[in-house]
């Protein structure tokens, strides 16, 4: 199946404070590398298979998630990288937080850390494809 | 005159690792007017300081923003010690200088990096990334984490480096010098670098007093405005001299990064040169009370600190004005006038970290 030989993805910076994301952003670059596994970096929702989500939901992103998340096309997986996407870390104590990116949409992958490693997040995105094989399976029989 | 258009540009942009909405507003190709909105990552840590101890706040401290994380860590820290009125020993803070420096350097590359791909520079991108992956090594010897690793705390450092380590370090450090040379080199001699960013996004000097930009964002504009000149910490022993350019456009924001790179492992290599032998803390005993407005320079320019501490473990306000804050009017007058394809090189240009400005 071509998704998994060269899944696309999506990153969105929910609250995080950055760690992560230029985790994320390490990804991409030569130490790493994942585009040499056909995994590319789209800016486009329509485009993109797998959405990566860093830091935790509040008032303001809760719409945008929810929107970003709306607009990808199925079969799609949701991985919430770092401790603030899985549950809020210590910012759920913050008045402003609603907790980790499950509180607004279906989460599939989650990736610890703070902040989450390349290695890990590369990990959780592999593990991503499987749930993607699955739901195209699903998505096939019914 | 034209019909007005109103383009919404963010929160999620290709440009942008971190949402930030314009709304700007156009008459055919220029911009007449920008309308910022921001808060899409305000997580209200500040009140934080009323359910964490003073103490662990360093931890919140550090996790304003992942990319200068330990210069907050830093500059909290300093607020508490001069609240507390503790003596810090001379070896932490050349240790603070040194993570300090070694996070410019961090940033300034990764600043490099985006803004190469935002003109289309891929593999220049890829390079000044290739080139930060060594810093962060660096990091990961010495501490154990990648950006945020948690060595600073109130009286001093967490974790000393041996002197073998920053024989070994010194050699890193010019490996690193020599693979970034070639690099700054297409930064500050290529034609197209050039030719893409000169008289892009203009700041006069000015503007950049009145609107109250700081960091390379100032001294770009010929403001030579470094915080490090107040000589908090180490900086009393090693004297810094703030990189000025006087063009005040897109480009000349890239030249003073550039060479703070070369300044920052300069001031590195003092610091393993001129470090003294000796303690990394004080004990801390007691509480903080009274109130204190520490300043120290991170990579985007000055950033403020106002704690108020009420005698208990609790701290009563904890308050940070971060420089991409006081960047941003400064960028809306850059953009007016500009045109629309320009918009994302001039945002870039200020090196805005939302995570700090909303915090």
């Amino acid at each position: 199946m071509s998704i998994k030989k060269s899944p696309w993805i999506i990153h969105y910076d929910g609250s995080s404070c950055n760690g992560c994301d230029i985790e994320v952003l390490a990804c991409l670059t030569p130490l790493y590398d994942i585009e040499r596994f056909g995994i590319i970096n789209v800016g486009n929702p329509k485009h993109a298979d797998i959405l990566l989500i860093t830091g935790g939901v509040n008032q303001q992103n809760k719409t945008v998630i929810k929107n970003l998340y709306d607009q990808m096309a199925e079969p799609k997986a949701v991985v919430a990288i770092g401790a603030c996407a899985c549950t809020g870390h210590f910012f759920a104590e913050c008045y402003n937080m609603l907790g980790g990116v499950d509180t607004v949409i279906p989460v599939d992958v989650f990736v610890p850390g703070c902040a989450a490693r390349p290695e890990v997040i590369i990990d959780g995105v592999v593990k991503a494809l499987a749930v993607l094989e699955k739901k195209q399976q699903e998505k096939v029989t019914a | 005159m034209a019909k007005r258009t109103i383009v919404p540009f963010g929160p999620q942009h290709p440009v942008l690792p971190e949402p930030i909405h314009l709304d700007l507003v156009l008459e055919d190709e220029m911009v007449v007017d920008v309308l910022p909105s921001v808060g899409f990552i305000h997580r209200g840590l500040e009140l934080l300081c009323q359910k964490k101890s003073f103490q662990d706040m360093v931890f919140v401290a550090e996790r304003i923003c992942g990319i200068c994380s330990f210069i907050h860590g830093v500059g909290y820290c300093q607020g508490i010690e001069k609240v507390m009125n503790l003596d810090i020993p001379k070896r932490a803070q050349f240790l603070r200088v040194f993570w300090g420096e070694l996070s410019r350097v961090h940033s300034h590359l990764l600043w490099l990096g985006l803004a190469a791909d935002a003109i289309g520079f891929e593999s220049l991108f890829m390079h000044s990334w290739r080139v930060r992956e060594k810093v962060l090594a660096i990091f990961e010897e010495t501490t154990g984490g990648r950006v945020i690793f948690g060595a600073a705390k109130v009286g001093g450092v967490r974790i000393d480096i041996s002197q073998d380590k920053l024989d070994q370090l010194a050699i890193a450090l010019d490996e690193i010098q020599k693979e970034y040379e070639p690099l700054a080199k297409v930064f500050l001699e290529d034609y197209t670098v050039q030719h893409r960013w000169s008289e892009v996004g203009y700041l006069s000097k000015e503007d950049a007093h009145q609107l109250g930009a700081v960091g390379p964002t100032a001294r770009a504009s010929g403001l030579p405005q470094d915080m490090r000149k107040l000589r908090y910490g180490a900086y009393e022993d090693l004297e810094v001299e703030p990189i000025v350019e006087t063009a005040g456009d897109c480009y000349a924001r890239c030249v003073v990064r550039v060479k703070e790179i070369y300044q920052s492992l300069d001031l590195m290599r003092r610091v393993i040169h001129k470090i003294p032998a000796g303690e990394i803390e004080t004990k801390v005993t007691g509480f903080p009370q009274g109130e204190y407005f520490s300043r120290v320079e991170q990579p985007r320019g000055e950033v403020v600190y106002y704690v108020k501490g009420n005698g208990t473990k609790f701290l009563d306000r904890f308050r940070v004005r971060t420089p991409t804050f006081a960047n941003i009017p400064p960028l809306l007058q850059m953009l007016k006038g500009c045109t629309l394809a320009d918009v994302p090189a001039i945002v870039l240009s200020i090196d805005p970290c939302i995570s700090c400005t909303e915090r």
